[in-house]
């Protein structure tokens, strides 16, 4: 018996012992031979509480760090006297500004290429801002000793008030930016401006609404972490820690730290949630490492959930006015906004560079209009820094937001119905790839049918009956639809970089002599089910089960480079790679195929798995028989390299644009403004599917996201700058109780530039279902004559708007 | 994970047991019964106590449902949820099922218990408009032996009780009339939250008009207090809607709500007078069978 048949012989036998005693707990379906429904490979660990996460990881001589913050919004620092805190017996280690600062390490760049304080030297400019950390023994050790740090401020008047911020009386909060005299972040504008005032002039109708997006947090279950372990003798450091872009991060800590790319490893384990918060680095990532560095001991640090609240990337934030322009018949001519963005005090907006707005430039939605204009003015305030986390698909959230209300407030100023009004707008399949006013291509779309499916799945004409019944009754029931259009898979190389990193991903296949294979990838999931969905994309190109196929990811060491994963853009970008790498590999196995079936590649023909003789299906091989072969005895093909592996790095072409249409219908108590989600229907579009499960469940995920953002949610302040959500008892996010049964639905439109068609669908649903909700809460509130209230639309905020008294959040 | 400051632990074994711990403590010690108060207040290091007693081993002393002729006692120890399952109380006195249920989440209603949430005093505590209602006593033990006092004397502020320091609460108990019903009604920001407003209420009906009925609101002042003016206005009257409307707007006149994140002052005010409406309607309803 030859040693290869010997080999798969009892590889088969292992494998299927294996597979054996794995079923007895695992109930996966391990049926599809690449696309379709299939349960997450990833889940038993999960479920079964093996999930690997920071905090779980525990090193020999381990130490903890913690850190103190400021109590204040903005004051500046007198004195820190930290020699109680280092008398602790447990206490190894007391860092402050100044400290930092003598190691040229106070101060770091953001992901905008702003400067954010690691430790604050000179003032704190928002509550919960890191001011000192110590090092100890153990948690609650480090955690006492931040008691015993005497820190001295002088108290300024913290700029809260966003609408305040320019005024020339505010304090000037960047007083540490040479020259710096107001609290002035970035002008931004986009689109034409005198032509969309010429459309606007002449115009039948003109509405305008001033709309707030309210600074919500992302709240990932897991919070923020690390564990920085740096080896003295061999200058590596290996940080385990919590990011979304282990590999982005690799490099910011090659710059910051000044040690070399090489030297350092970043690894992301098991992430217990991201949705953005994720991919900017914290000040606590850099005091870890510095406590590692400078103790010669493994350090962790781990947020609690105030910290994780208060201090880390906030998303929205945006106060809009917003005016749509149209025809009496309802044709929607033009769209023009102004938008005062609130920065909080540093800008740490995780966007492509040339994107200060990240993609808000998409506030023209799904429609065929003549002209758009938007100027926004970015501030700074006293408040945590961040701004694009929370599944916003890079601001595309507050433009869906802005363009759907603003068609609903159209279609209420011209009696029409929101359903009529968005199908005789709707751009159509004839136009694509689309050109926006405001310079995106939209690289394809069908939106009618997508629409449509969701009018049959919620019967729209009944719900409109049962509401005209109810109505006449008293009963406030509401019906809201909105249509959005993502702009996801950041980001053709031309145009996008972060840091000047450019935004394409690697991907790395290597399938093993006995036929199984694994993948490595750059980007990082966090829930999303990656090590699934790659493994189906991989089997589809190359017919190995997605069981018999390892997803590795999250370890900068094991992986090719690349951006990671938020603003949708792993199935598109690092998706993409899977795919080109598994038909890179199986090009080569085609030309062993050839020499084994003894017959021209021309000859050959694929079948998911096999290659065979045209016309004669029984002389085959399959991919496990050629990868054998890659690597067994015998001679290969002239010019053919042993082994079966393969590494690309993928740019892609465009942006992909998902879409989809969502219905929310919803009851309002008259007699306490309580709004209960009935219903909520939600057809989506990603183009191909490939886990029609796991796209489920992210759409799932986004909506309930979309109903908290819509009723419950907003990350407040004081007017002292105090942050009053400091805990999930303050900060509300909803529960399985407030959202119905989801509806979903799809409509298929592939990507055309994708290599398998697919488009990012992580982020839809967050996009478009908050104005499905709100929409449909001010239809149900008709009878009062509102037009428009801000989220959150809580029941005291809905009350007062019913009562004439609707006010903005902020 | 939030983590306390350093303390030392004791378990007592009786009641008595514990209320020497406390003596000898002094100040520095604090009850713990559920935790689900105590514990995040320690967590945050919004208090900080040296000594915890823990009073877990005595849920089988302090932990029942005791129905008897005239009245119910309910014991110290005794969680929200074996409220939430007790047949007895929802037969007698719906309003603790319709209250349990939209008190926190199954873990806190697991550990949390009725004495840790009247001591702590919250002025949004759910139950303590829910023994306003039922015109509940609460008694009181320390060294020299019990006291019994009125949940009006039993609130002293926000956070304050009249419980001394070397003392527990060890029961509440509530007098048992016939033809009466009760009912909870809570509006919340979301499931498991604290109440922007609840109101309990109990009513006692015969012959057509209404014998009694007591009010409780919570989380519109610095304590659950009864409001005698709806008793008065009520007693002696047939039930009717106008009726309810009336006491509505006797709740919201006498009621003390603030403006915070959960709600407007003048939307709490409202809710005091929809929610009593509505309590009494359930009540009165369910005193005449046609509800449950
Ligand atoms: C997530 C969450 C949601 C919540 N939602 C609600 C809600 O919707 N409505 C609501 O009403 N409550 C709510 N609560 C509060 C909850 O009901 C209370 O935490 C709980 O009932 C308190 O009981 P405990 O046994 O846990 O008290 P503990 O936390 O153990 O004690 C609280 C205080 O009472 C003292 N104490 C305890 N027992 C005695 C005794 N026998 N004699 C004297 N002093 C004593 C303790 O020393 C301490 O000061 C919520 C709590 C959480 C954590």
């Amino acid at each position: 018996m030859s040693f290869s048949k010997l080999a798969r012989e009892t590889t088969h036998s292992f494998s299927k012992l294996a597979r054996e005693t794995t079923q007895r707990f695992v109930d996966n379906d391990l049926t599809p031979m690449g696309h379709g429904r299939m349960l997450r490979k990833e889940d038993p660990r999960f479920i079964r509480g093996k999930g690997r996460f920071i905090d779980d990881l525990q090193l020999p001589g381990m130490l903890h760090l913690a850190i103190l913050r400021a109590p204040i919004a903005h004051g500046r620092i007198v004195s820190v006297d930290v020699s109680a805190a280092e008398a602790h017996p447990k206490v190894k280690l007391v860092v402050t500004g100044a400290m930092l600062a003598e190691r040229g390490l106070a101060w770091m760049p953001t992901l905008s290429n702003d400067m954010q304080a690691v430790l604050a030297t000179d003032k704190v400019r928002f509550q919960g801002q890191e001011v000192a950390f110590v090092v100890a023994e153990d948690r609650y050790a480090a955690r006492d000793a931040l008691e015993l740090i005497d820190v001295e401020y002088e108290q300024l008047p913290a700029v809260v008030n966003v609408r305040a911020a320019l005024d020339p009386s505010s304090p000037v909060i960047r007083d540490d930016l040479e020259g710096k005299t107001d609290n002035h972040c970035f002008d931004w504008e986009t689109g034409d401006k005198a032509a969309t005032d010429a459309v606007f002039a002449r115009a039948d109708v003109v509405v305008r609404q001033d709309m707030v997006y309210p600074r919500v947090h992302p709240a990932p279950l897991e919070t923020c972490g690390a564990v920085a372990d740096y080896d003295a003798v061999d200058g590596t450091l290996t940080l385990w820690s919590t990011t979304q872009a282990p590999h982005a991060h690799r490099t910011l800590y090659a710059v910051v730290a000044g040690l070399p790319e090489h030297n350092i490893r970043v690894i992301s384990p098991d992430i217990g949630g991201g949705f953005g918060n994720k991919v900017p680095i914290y000040p606590g990532y850099i005091c870890a490492i510095v406590g590692s560095l400078l103790t010669g001991k493994p350090v962790k640090w781990t947020e609690d959930r105030a910290e994780n609240l208060t201090s880390t990337a906030f998303a929205r934030d945006y106060i809009m006015h917003g005016e749509i322009a149209a025809t009496r018949d309802g044709k929607i001519l033009a769209i023009r906004t102004n938008v005062l963005a609130d920065h909080g005090a540093f800008n740490g907006v995780a966007a492509p560079t040339k994107y200060p707005a990240g993609f808000f430039g998409v506030f023209t939605g799904s429609y065929d209009i003549q002209a758009a204009y938007c100027t926004m003015t970015a501030v700074f305030t006293n408040k945590a820094p961040g701004g694009v986390a929370y599944s916003c698909s890079f601001r595309i959230t507050e433009a869906v937001y802005l363009v759907e209300r603003l068609v609903d407030c159209l279609a209420d100023e011209l009696k029409m119905d929101p359903v009529e009004l968005r199908l005789k707008n709707l751009l159509r399949p004839e136009q694509f790839p689309y050109t926006t006013k405001t310079g995106w291509v939209y690289d394809s779309g069908n939106y009618e049918p997508t629409l449509r499916e969701a009018l049959r799945i919620a019967d729209y004409a009944a719900l409109r009956r049962e509401q005209e019944d109810k109505r006449a009754r008293g009963e406030l029931m509401g019906i809201g639809v909105s249509f959005f259009t993502e702009a996801v898979g950041a980001g053709p190389r031309k145009d996008m970089d972060i840091l000047g990193l450019g935004m394409a991903d690697g991907a790395e296949l290597r399938v093993h002599p006995t036929g199984t294979a694994v993948l490595r990838v750059s980007c990082q999931t966090q829930g999303q089910g990656h090590e699934t969905t790659f493994a189906q994309i991989v089997a589809e190109e190359i017919g190995i089960p997605p069981a018999d196929i390892k997803v590795v990811h999250g370890d900068t060491d094991q992986t090719p480079f690349g951006l990671g994963t938020y603003g949708s853009r792993s199935t598109a970008v690092s998706g993409a790679a899977a795919a080109l790498v598994a038909r890179k590999v199986r090009d080569k196995a085609r030309l062993i195929a050839s020499a084994m079936l003894e017959v021209s590649v021309a000859d050959l023909q694929w079948d998911k798995g096999y290659f065979h003789v045209a016309g004669d299906p029984a002389k085959s091989v399959t991919i496990q028989d050629v990868a054998m072969r890659a690597h067994g005895a015998g001679d290969l093909p002239e010019g053919i390299e042993g082994g079966l592996e393969a590494q690309i790095c993928y740019n892609p072409e465009n942006l992909t644009n998902p879409h989809g249409a969502y219905i929310c219908v919803v009851d309002v108590d008259p007699g306490t403004a309580v709004v209960t989600v009935r219903r909520f229907i939600a057809v989506d579009d990603c183009g191909v599917r490939i886990n029609p499960m796991i796209i489920e469940g992210q759409v799932h995920g986004g909506l309930t996201d979309g109903v908290g953002m819509a009723l419950m949610e907003i990350l407040a302040f004081d007017e002292g700058g105090n942050c009053l959500g400091g805990s999930l008892m303050d900060y509300l996010i909803p529960t399985a109780l407030e959202v119905p049964d989801w509806e979903t639905g799809f409509t298929v439109t592939p990507s055309p530039h994708h290599p398998i068609g697919a488009k990012g669908v992580g982020e839809s649903a967050t996009v478009g279902s908050p104005p499905a909700v709100v929409n449909a809460v001010l239809d149900a509130l008709k009878p009062y004559g509102l037009r428009h209230v801000d989220m959150p639309l809580t029941p005291s905020r809905l009350w007062e708007a019913m009562n004439g008294n609707p006010q903005p959040p902020i | 994970m939030q983590v306390p400051a350093p303390f030392d632990y004791e378990r007592a074994t009786s009641v008595d047991d514990a209320i020497g711990l406390l003596a000898r403590l002094g100040a520095t010690a604090r009850l713990v019964a559920g935790g689900h108060s105590l514990l995040p207040m320690m967590k945050l290091r919004l208090a900080h106590f040296e000594y915890l007693v823990d009073i877990n081993d005595l849920h089988g002393e302090l932990g029942y449902v005791k129905v008897e002729p005239t009245r119910i006692r309910i014991g110290a120890m005794t969680r929200h949820r074996e409220l939430l399952e007790s047949p007895e109380l929802l037969s007698s006195f719906p309003i603790f099922h319709d209250a349990e249920r939209v008190i926190a989440d199954p873990l806190v209603r697991n550990r949390g218990t009725i004495g840790g949430a009247l001591c702590q005093a919250d002025p949004s505590e759910d139950l303590s408009a829910v023994c306003t209602a039922v015109d509940a006593s609460c008694v009181i033990r320390g060294l020299d032996g019990e006291r019994v006092v009125s949940m009006a004397e039993f609130y002293r502020g926000p956070y304050e009780t009249a419980v001394g320091n070397a003392e527990m609460l060890t029961e509440v108990r509530f007098p048992v009339r016939p033809h009466g019903s009760s009912a909870y009604e809570k509006v919340g920001r979301r499931a498991g939250d604290w109440p922007v407003v609840s109101c309990g209420v109990a009513a006692w009906v015969e012959g057509g008009v209404i014998t009694d009925a007591r009010v409780g609101l919570a989380a519109v002042g610095p304590n659950t207090t009864g409001i005698p003016a709806i008793s008065q206005a009520l007693r002696g009257r047939a039930p009717s809607e106008d009726l309810y409307a009336e006491a509505g707007a006797i709740a919201a006149a006498y009621c003390a709500p603030v403006t915070d994140q959960r709600g407007s002052a003048a939307y709490k005010r409202h809710l005091a007078a929809e929610l009593t409406r509505r309590a009494l309607r359930r009540a009165v309803a369910r005193i005449d069978g046609r509800e449950v």
